[in-house]
Formats: structure tokens, sequence, C-alpha cells
């Protein structure tokens, strides 16, 4: 008998035999099952860095600590940046992207569906492989950001570093893959009416944060590819005594890091347009506005990346410009904050947990903004850099911004993925437990770090004088703990238990509401003709006709597909072969990879 | 099964919102990503060029004259791209095997040159390892030339195709984007060789 | 709504596209010869000494132009609907953006002092 659980992600195979529904997920190409996909291994990776945060929050927690070694000490804070960032927040947008895009623009799927499955499949083996180096000892413990030369063979001796520039390697070939595809698709797979201008907020920045993806990754690749050839085939890109230069790996590094601190916050700016509107019952504020301004911070994002450098001797020209241009982009930043605050200003306000996570981004999101503005001049960057006031900044926007925007977003779209309600009274419990034990944890590293307390540290002396405000930050640390707790708690009793919800619970205006909680495997019965940017508040008879009403006859939706989870097999182990030190050993995987192609090239869709 | 072959590459079956090709406007797309890789790639050679601590430096290595005719190789096979592409659009089936013929061996010709300098290089002392010129030299001209080889592997598959008669003109768009990814191979080689040879 | 006319007719408006110019096979011809005479123009340049100081300059004037010409005509972006070109030009201008501002921050601006 079929549990709600398993009627609610049961294939379209029709049988409840486990090997079907395994291979089934194997196979999918369906935007709406990689979404979920995503989501759930991005959650897990959620707990496995804030695991690794709960240790670092641990040993910090008093002076001169030995509850970790330095060594053990470097791994962890370094596998907490690195998972957070490539394994967390990436993802779990991509989650989004992947589910949303295709039913906000009327699509059956996106343009590329065995390429967004290879995505995926080599997402979660590159995030395997790398965290396979701890069953080995070996993490990597370089840093999120890999300064060389720290990563070369001479400094970074032993396999960490390896895990490190391979793994991600993968990791951004499978990003730009999914760029391409959401690039491709919001051109491409709009329904009739559906005109740029008319396109949800939450697509456009999907839109501009994959132009991000496959501009910026492919920087990354290359300086990751650097300090490959260095440390397996001799080159001498980062030896010092070769004339190699340090430099040229920050700026490469910078130049694809700093897009990517966009790439982890427009899609939370998306998401927050889409809830705000619809719990203050009223239409975004100046939608043309926050359009250009999301194009306008893609494309700033570009001219800034040098900030990250500022205590690096560039000199004074390029120590101006970039204080100048990071100043700019406060500019669209803060005209964003401005228009969801008017969205809500004579609106008819419903506190749902969804709303109070977008509120609550906003205030968290614009604190973390006011200390990067802070950063942004340059001599005042000299002081707080390498502190923990940097810490505190980019944990305000990317857990205030991002992690409590997702948040909200699981709230809100939970109905449309599952059919069921999430439970409101646990959210907002589990909401308002969260919030404080971020804020208790983060606050204080405002202090701490301009107080004095250098970042990337494994233990501090007690002569600094801030045990009391290491210690209260380390507290907020269970409290952040049992809100996750909660809401994973939360996530599991609704999937079971949880009010059923309709197609559009929260009377929202965009498309994805306008079909059946969850979707049919193709989405809509018809695709729907739209004149508007809120179809359902402006003409929902006429479009719900068409999407609820009878099924299409001859539409085509793609078959289930081997190629993508074996070409991933190849994509991944031709990386992971260039640990054998022998040379042609990645040839393998290549080869491998090239008879995935092949025979995906010639597969009948 | 020929059906299956003609249509295969067309998933997006409903009309677009364009009425453009959705395969075509997502390799448009992704050749915009890879002049991020190339850039890249040709910045790093610049900003080292005239740093390498030890020789050979590129004066004592580079043949001008050599790899021009290469250059001119590989320009010359993107119009046979061209012709290739408007006679297999024309149904011109044997001319269009010619011209494909003759893309894949002007690129072979050009990786031929290719290997024939990096044997050269080698012989002369510079290896991946030697210096930074070395270093960013290989690594760039290695990538543009494994670009290049996958070109010249997926020509010869739709050669094959065109000959079997499964590469039409009513499913001539597969050629079109082969010919797109080799042409981005070309536009790739004309920097290098003004920024990498031509301006040394 | 998938039946065979509308993939004709997807390919059929591509087609079109293409056939604008009916024996444009010939014009590609004059580019190439235009390429091949531009490449020796640029080798050529390399070799004569009075023209040194003016190498970097004119190189790069004419392998843009061979760039373009092969992106607009080859390629044919230029009998193309426009959103190809926005796909790839903006990237392009940020690869651009990439190689200049590496070679100012390395090569240019060190002449103006830094800090050490």
């Amino acid at each position: 008998m079929a549990t709600a659980e398993s009627h609610i992600y049961a294939p379209a195979t029709h049988t409840t035999k486990k090997r079907s529904v395994v291979w089934d997920w194997m196979t999918t190409v369906d935007h709406k099952k990689i979404g979920i996909l995503y989501g759930v291994t991005a959650l897990f990776f959620f707990i496995v860095g804030g695991i690794e945060a709960m240790l670092i929050r641990i040993q910090l927690a008093k002076p001169d600590n030995a509850f970790l070694s330095p060594d053990v000490y470097n791994q962890l804070f370094t596998m907490h940046g690195t998972t957070m960032i490539f394994l967390v927040a990436m993802p779990i947008s991509v989650a989004l992207f992947n589910y949303i895009v295709p039913l906000q623009i009327g699509a059956r799927d996106v343009a590329f569906p065995r390429l967004n499955a290879l995505s995926y499949w080599v997402f979660l083996f590159g995030a395997i492989f790398m965290n396979f180096s701890f069953v080995l000892g070996a993490a990597p413990n370089g840093g999120w950001f890999g300064y060389a030369p720290l990563t070369s063979s001479q400094y970074g001796p032993g396999l960490n570093i390896d895990f490190w520039v391979l793994g991600l390697q993968a990791l951004g070939a499978a990003s730009i893959m999914g760029g391409v595809n959401f690039i491709t698709t919001i051109i491409q797979l709009r329904a009739p009416g559906l005109r740029l201008m008319r396109l949800p907020l939450f697509t456009w920045m999907t839109l501009f944060t994959s132009f991000l993806i496959v501009t910026a990754l492919p920087v990354f690749a290359v300086a990751l590819f650097l300090v490959t050839f260095d440390r397996f085939w001799g080159t001498n890109f980062f030896v010092m005594q070769a004339g190699g230069d340090p430099m040229v790996w920050q700026h490469l590094f910078w130049m694809f890091g700093h897009p990517e601190v966009y790439i982890l916050i427009l899609p939370a700016f998306g998401i927050i347009s889409e809830i705000i509107p619809t719990f203050s019952r009223k239409p975004l504020f100046g939608y043309a506005v926050m359009v250009y301004s999301g194009a306008l911070i893609a494309l700033i994002s570009w001219g800034v990346w040098a900030h990250h450098m500022f205590a690096s001797g560039m000199g004074p020209i390029a120590d101006a410009f970039f204080t100048i241009s990071t100043m700019i982009i406060a500019i669209p930043t803060g005209v964003k904050i401005f228009n969801w605050i008017a969205t809500m200003w004579g609106g008819s306000i419903r506190f749902t947990t969804a709303m109070l996570y977008a509120v609550g981004m906003l205030i968290t999101f614009t604190i973390g903004g006011v200390s990067g503005v802070m950063h942004a001049t340059s001599p005042h960057d000299l002081q707080q850099t390498d502190t923990y006031f940097v810490v505190a900044h980019f944990h305000y926007v990317i857990v205030g911004g991002t992690i409590l925007a997702v948040f909200a977003g699981l709230y809100f779209w939970f109905p449309k993925l599952t059919g069921r309600l999430m439970n409101e009274r646990l959210g907002k419990l589990q909401f308002w437990i969260y919030f404080i034990g971020f804020n208790l944890t983060f606050m204080p590293q405002h202090w701490i770090g301009l107080l004095g307390m250098p970042r990337r540290i494994y233990t501090y002396s007690a002569d600094l004088n801030l045990e009391a405000l290491n210690m209260l930050s380390t507290a907020g640390v269970p409290i952040q703990g049992l809100g996750v707790i909660l809401l994973a708690g939360n996530i599991i009793w609704s999937l079971k238990r949880g009010a059923i919800a309709g197609d559009n619970p929260w009377n929202a205006a965009t498309l994805e509401w306008a079909t059946t909680s969850p979707p049919a495997d193709h989405n809509f019965n018809q695709i729907p003709t739209v004149h508007s940017r809120e179809p359902l508040w402006v003409e929902a008879a006429q479009v719900r006709a068409t999407t609820l009403g009878p099924i299409e006859p001859h539409m085509h939706m793609p078959p289930n597909s081997y190629w993508p989870i074996f070409t991933a097999v190849g994509i991944v182990a031709t990386f992971i072969l260039f640990m054998t030190n022998i040379w042609w050993m990645p040839l393998l995987g290549l080869a491998w990879t090239v008879i995935g192609t092949i025979n995906w090239a010639y597969e009948p869709t | 099964m020929a059906t299956a072959a003609i249509e295969q590459h067309h998933p997006a079956h409903p009309p677009t919102a364009t009425g453009l090709d959705t395969w075509k406007v997502g390799f448009w797309v992704f050749m915009g990503s890879e002049t991020l890789f190339f850039g890249s790639l040709i910045s790093v050679y610049m900003v080292y060029k005239g740093t390498s601590v030890v020789g050979p430096f590129p004066s004592d290595v580079f043949d001008i004259p050599l790899t021009s005719i290469s250059t001119f190789v590989l320009l010359m096979s993107s119009l046979a791209v061209v012709l290739a592409l408007e006679f297999l659009r024309a149904g011109r089936r044997s001319l269009a095997l010619f011209w494909t013929m003759v893309i894949i061996v002007l690129g072979a010709t050009f990786l031929g040159f290719q290997a024939y300098e990096f044997t050269h290089f080698y012989h002369e002392g510079l290896t991946l390892g030697t210096n930074l010129f070395g270093s960013s030299f290989f690594v760039l001209t290695g990538f543009h030339g494994a670009h290049v080889t996958i070109g010249v592997i997926w020509l010869l598959m739709l050669w094959v195709d065109m000959f079997r008669g499964r590469l039409r003109p009513e499913n001539s768009l597969r050629f079109e984007i082969a010919g797109l990814y080799w042409h981005f191979v070309d536009i790739v080689w004309i920097v290098i060789f003004t920024l990498i040879y031509l301006m040394e | 709504m998938a039946d065979p006319h509308a993939i004709h007719d997807q390919h059929g408006h591509a087609h079109a596209e293409g056939e604008h110019h009916p024996v444009g096979w010939k014009k590609y011809v004059v580019i190439g010869v235009i390429l091949a005479i531009i490449t020796g123009a640029e080798v050529a340049i390399f070799y004569i000494e009075a023209l040194a100081p003016v190498l970097i300059p004119l190189l790069l004037a004419l392998s843009a132009a061979k760039f373009i010409l092969v992106v607009l005509y080859f390629m044919h972006l230029k009998m193309d609907h426009a959103i190809f070109g926005r796909v790839f030009w903006a990237p392009l201008f940020l690869a651009v953006l990439v190689v200049a501002g590496m070679v100012i921050l390395f090569k240019v601006l060190p002449k103006y002092g830094v800090f050490s």
C-alpha cells in the first residue's frame, strides 16, 4: 500500500518495486526530480558543514584550547568553507532553479534535460570524492581560497590539496553545464506571451546568476589547473624560485571568487522577491528597477574582485579603483532593499514562516551589507582584513542572506513540491530559535575582529581578553543546531502529516502555482499564454483553464537515460586518476567520458 | 531508426520562444564561457612573459615562418567549414563530403605542425617544468590543441554520418554546430598567434 | 503542438536565414582570401624593422579584424538573430577585461609604485 510519501514521489512507471524506483531516480532527466536530488544532497552537506562549524567553535570557545590540533583545525575550517559554499549554498540554489524556473516560465523541462542530470551526478560524485579525504585523514587544509604557494607540493605535501583542486574542478564543470542549461532554458522555453519583462524575479535572478556562473567558473578552472599542473606535472606557475607569482593565483581566484559570492546571493534576492509580494498581497515595487539593479549587480561584480586583496600590496591606483567600484556596487543592492520594504509598505502582511524568514533576511543581510561597505574603503580594510570582522561580515550576508532566504523558499515552495504545507507553529518556533542562535554567534564576531583577533587561526592567547566574546559566539551554536534539528523535524513531519496544500495555498501570482501540487511529470496540461507579470492575480481563470484543463494530446517528454550518470563517472574519474601520479591515467577517464558522450549524442530523444 | 537519428537532436519539440534552435543558442552560450577559459590562460602567459629566470626563451625557439603556415592552414580549414556546410544544406552530398574531409585533413595538418613544434621545443630543452615560458606556453597551446583534436574527431564522426546518409539538409544543424566549434577554435588561435608569437 | 510541421518550421526558419545569399559560398571564399592576406601582412609587419614602434597596435588591430571577420561571417553572427551575439559578446567582453586587467595589474601599474 503506497504511503503518502511514496505516492508523492512515485515515478510514472507505475510499479512499486524498489529496484525500478532507484533506477528511475538514477536515470531521471526530470527537472523536478533533479531539483529534489540537489536539494536533499545540499541539505545533507549543510549538516556536515554545520558539524564542522560546531567543532571549530568548540575549539575557539576558550583561549589556548587543545580540543583540536592545528592540523585538524586547518582541515575543518577549510572544509567548512568549501562545503558550505560549493556543496550547500550553490547546489541549494540550483535545486530551486531546477524545480521552480521551468514551472515559472511555463515550460515542461529545461533546455537540455540530460545535461541537467549530468550536472547533478558530477556534483554528487565530486562531493563524495572531496569528503572521502576525511576517511584518509587528509582533508583539504589550505583554506577555501587555497592561496599559492601554500597549495604547492612543497608547502602542501600529501593528498589534502590534491583532493581540493581535483574535486573542485569537477564541481566547477558541473556548475558551468548548469549555467549554460539555465540561460538557454530562460531564453528558449518561455510560454507564449511571457516576454522578458514579465518574467518572475526569481527567474531573472537565475538568469543573472547563470551568466556569472558561465563567466566566473572558467577562470577558477584555469586557476585550479595551474595548481594541479604544478603539483602533478612539474610546471612552475607558483614556484617562487622560477619566478612564479602568488599574486597571479590571488587575482585569478578572486576574479572568480567575487562573482561567486554574487552567485550565492542573487538567487536569494530572487526568492525574497517572490515571497514578500505574496505575503504583502501587493506586486513587487519597482519591478523594472529590480531587474536592472540585478543586471547591474551581476555586471559590476566583475569589477570589484581585488577588494579581497587590499593587503596584498597592489599599489594605490589599484586600491583606489577597487574601493570605488566596490562602493558603487552597494547602490543597486541598496535600491533592492528599499524596493522590498516599499513592497511591504501599505500591503496586507501575513507573517507566515516564509515571510518571517524573508523579513529576517532583509535585516541580517543589510547588517552584512553595512559591514561590507566598511570593508570597501581600503584604509579601513587594512584594519579589518584577516580578522573576525570579515568572518562576521560574510556570515551575515551568506547565512543571514542566502541561508535565511533558502529557508524562506523552503517553507514557501514545500507545498508545491510535496502537496503538503509545513507546520507553521513549529516553523515559527524554529525560525526564532535559529535567528537568535545565528545572531548570537556572529554579532559578537564584529567586536572580536575589531578588537584584534585574526581569522584562520586554531587558537588565540588569553592576553587578547576575548574569551567572553568567543564563548558568547560559541553559545549560539547549539541554539542554531536546535533550530536546524527542528527544521529537519518539520520537514519529516510535514511530509507525512502536513495539511494538504492544494494548487496555490498562498494565493501567489506566478505560474508554478497554476498547476497541481506536486505537478504532474509534464508540469502543465497545456502550456498557458500569459499577458501579465502576475498571471494568477490578473488572469487566473484564463490561465488555469489551460494549465489544469484537458491534457495536450501529443506532447513529448524526454525519456530517462543512463548516459548522464555513466558519463559523470568518466568526468570525475578523469580528475581522481591524477592522484595515481601516472600521467596517462586521466586519459582513461577521458576515454570513458568520450564513450558516454558519443552514445549520448546518438541516443534518440 | 533513420528518423530517430534525424530528429534526435531536436529536444525542444514545441515551438521555442525565439523561434531559434535551442542547441544553437546553448552552443553560443558555451562558446561565450570558453572565451573566459582561454582568456584566463592567455592572461597568465602575458603576465609571465619575460619573467623566466632561465632559458630557453621564446626568441630562441619560435619559428615564425612555420607557425605562420600552420595559422594559414587553420584559417583555410575554417573556410572549408563554411563551404562544406553550404553544400550540405544545398543537398550536394559529394561536395559536402569532399570539403568536410578537407577540414579534417587541414585540422590534422595543424595538429601535425603543433606536434612538430612541441617536439622541436623539447629537443631545444623546453619542457613544462623548465621555466615559466615552458609552463605557460605548453599549457595554453596544449589546451588549444586538445580542443582541435576533439574537433577533428567530431568532424570525422560527422563525415561518417554524412557518408551513411544520416546527415542531410534537414538535420544539418548538427554540422553547423560542429562548424561553430571549429571556427571558435580558429579564432582562439588567431589571438594566440598574435599575442604569443608575433608580439614577442 | 509537436507536429512535424513545427519542427520543419524551426528548421525552415533557420534555413531561410542561411539562404539569404544563395551564392553565398563565393562570398566566403573572398573572406577567406582576405583572411589570408591579413595573415600575410601580419607576418610581413613582424619582419619590417621600420614598423617596430607601431608593431603592437598594428598587430592587435589586424588580428582583431580577422577575429571579427570569422565571427561575423564564417560563424554567421552578422546575419543571425541578435540573441546569439548577446550571449557571446558579453562574456567575450569580460574575457578581454581579464586579459587587460591582468596585464595592467602586473605590467603597467608596478611602474606607478606598489606598497612593499
